[in-house]
């Protein structure tokens, strides 16, 4: 592109330069603040004083954190969950999708199993019945209450049924003359070169499950079952239990806002550490999913 | 099943009989996640028939009363009834439209940059909020917006009152839509990103020969390639106009602002899960579910015609 060095043009990318970095920075501060609050001295954060950079800086928080029984029960929850739950998806995901990514000449009831993924996709019956229908199941303060209604995750199915479409059939064809039965052509076949949409799939279930605190908090009674973010939920502050402004005033203002910050902060650390993974393969299943049947 | 199957069979070829030995693997295959569906999605949706029922657990479904429409008349002639469904219109069509419009504004000035270092390094940190969980950015929206905090600051600079913007009827909704743009725009801006790298370079050379300026250029070739996207992405988030974001709203709201804030969502699961008057609560969810459905069916049908893609 040739540069005009006008000063429409300098003045244009002074602009858009400003606005593009006002916006990230505007992603980036309120997080920084946060650990800076988790680092700060309780005084200095109730004065209100922490901005980007902690002030009293200390970490006795964090020591406090250590020492702190039920938030690593929780964090305990959340990674058995994290683990089961990725588990238990990654098989619906992929036993569902490699039948469902056959043409109907080949699979002659795909229509209708597609129908009914495509029904339970759109359409729910809402979370009053399903809760009666968890109760009923006895499932209700079981780990299993937090994986397995969402146990078949329509949307990464769809994914990876565009993904295994397409996938060379001649690759297919080939095993297939070479006898493989069904089962091997999957696992030798297409979940090789499958990788970057199963690593995609892997990456959604995984912060699907860290991230929710809905499912715990609807199905969890006791608090010490509570998996982390529901914990995290209940105890900053259930604004739901403050009626007047005054209080909302105090509350906001009260000083375990520093220790608050560190258990938030820390909770955050095992997205950050696969956030190069979850940025790399995001736009990748964001393509893919792009494709559409 | 056996019927569609057996018609499905006939339409599409003829008269093969019984199944293949792959077949049969396939359907074992899909058994598993079937029985999911059929427990967590399936028997639910019958549960939801206790929106016209006066629901006692201990009847269960089958020993409870029918009731016809009375939970529905019951609804409609509360106050906050009818209020939850106008909040989550006004709220999620504000949504709607920041959402298309903030993160098309961040690709389109995002992609003049033309240095990769910082590009790929604006779009790290964007993508970043995404990822987070509602819980988490509560407490940062919160600090945000508290009297001692930054956008109180600026208030009081320019000499006016500090503001309790969460606890404020006039502001909390501009709170919840312009977080959710803050929290979304980075990641719904990829889909346009995309567009853009799709656009034949050649286009510009022209117009830069023609004598047309960067803004020029902008708006009569970057803005037109992107619209297909943009009116299937409105048309995809239309089926979406009754989800108003229940995780975020329900982690910022308290009850000083229910009157705007209160959405469907949320006043299902305080009036179902808190207050336990199950069949009320069915009945919203129920009326949600069905006006959803048809409005995904519509919108995805009017995608298929304006851009030749739905999403299914």
């Amino acid at each position: 592109m040739k540069k005009k060095m006008s000063a429409g043009y300098l003045i244009s990318r002074v602009i858009i330069w400003a606005v593009v970095i006002l916006l990230t920075l505007s992603c980036l501060l309120p997080l920084i603040n946060m650990v800076a609050i988790s680092l700060s001295g309780s005084d200095a954060v109730a004065a209100n004083e922490v901005g980007l950079l902690p002030k009293d800086f200390n970490v006795s928080t964090y020591k406090k954190l250590l020492g702190d029984a039920q938030f690593w029960k929780s964090f305990l929850i959340s990674v058995e969950r994290v683990v089961l739950g990725t588990a238990i998806n990654m098989i619906f995901t992929i036993s569902m999708a490699y039948p469902l990514s056959k043409s109907r000449l080949r699979f002659r009831a795909r229509e209708v199993y597609m129908r009914i993924v495509i029904f339970a996709m759109l359409f729910s019956g809402g979370i009053i019945p399903l809760f009666m229908v968890v109760s009923k199941l006895h499932l209700v303060n079981t780990i299993w209450s937090l994986v397995l209604p969402g146990a078949v995750p329509v949307f990464n199915v769809i994914l990876l049924i565009n993904f295994f479409k397409g996938v060379p059939e001649s690759l297919d064809e080939a095993a297939r003359i070479d006898g493989a039965s069904p089962l091997e052509i999957l696992i030798k076949v297409y979940l090789p070169v499958s990788l970057p949409a199963l690593a995609t799939v892997v990456l959604f279930a995984l912060v699907n499950h860290w991230n929710d605190y809905f499912s715990g908090l609807l199905y969890m009674s006791k608090a010490e079952m509570y998996p982390l973010q529901t914990y995290i939920q209940q105890l900053t502050v259930d604004l739901t239990q403050i009626t007047d402004a005054n209080q909302l005033k105090q509350l906001a203002s009260m000083n375990n806002r520093t220790f608050n910050a560190t258990k938030i902060v820390v909770s955050t650390i095992p997205l950050l550490i696969i956030y190069p993974f979850l940025q790399k393969y995001f736009v990748t299943g964001m393509v893919i999913g792009a494709v559409k049947e | 099943m056996k019927a569609a199957q057996t018609k499905n069979v006939s339409a599409v070829k003829a008269k093969r009989q019984g199944l293949t030995r792959e077949e049969k693997t396939f359907h074992l295959m899909l058994l598993p996640g079937m029985i999911i569906l059929l427990l967590f999605v399936f028997i639910p949706l019958v549960g939801s028939l206790m929106a016209f029922q006066n629901y006692v657990p201990a009847k269960g479904l089958l020993g409870s009363k029918w009731v016809g429409l009375e939970n529905y008349k019951f609804i409609f002639s509360l106050p906050d009834g009818r209020q939850v469904f106008v909040n989550t219109l006004v709220i999620a069509f504000a949504k709607l439209v920041m959402n298309i419009f903030v993160p098309v504004t961040f690709a389109i000035l995002l992609n003049e940059i033309t240095a990769k270092v910082f590009k790929r390094t604006f779009q790290t940190i964007v993508y970043l909020p995404h990822f987070l969980s509602w819980v988490v950015l509560a407490t940062v929206v919160t600090n945000m917006f508290s009297l001692e905090g930054p956008f109180n600051a600026v208030v009081t600079m320019f000499g006016g009152e500090p503001i309790q913007f969460l606890a404020s009827n006039s502001w909390f909704r501009k709170v919840i839509v312009g977080t959710d743009v803050w929290k979304e725009f980075g990641y719904n801006s990829v889909v346009y990103l995309a567009a853009l790298t799709g656009i034949d370079p050649g286009l510009y050379e022209a117009a830069n020969i023609d004598g047309a300026n960067r803004f020029k250029q902008i708006w009569h070739i970057t803005v037109p390639a992107l619209l297909p996207t943009v009116v299937l992405m409105t048309a995809l988030n239309l089926g979406n106009i009754l989800n108003a974001g229940f995780d975020q709203i329900f982690n910022l709201y308290n009850p000083i602002v229910y009157e705007t804030a209160d959405i469907i969502d949320t006043y299902v699961y305080r009036i179902g899960m808190v207050e336990r008057q199950y069949s009320i609560g069915a009945a919203v969810g129920l009326l949600k579910s069905v006006i959803s459905f048809a409005l995904i069916l519509g919108a995805n049908k009017c995608a298929k015609k304006a851009t030749g893609s739905g999403i299914f």
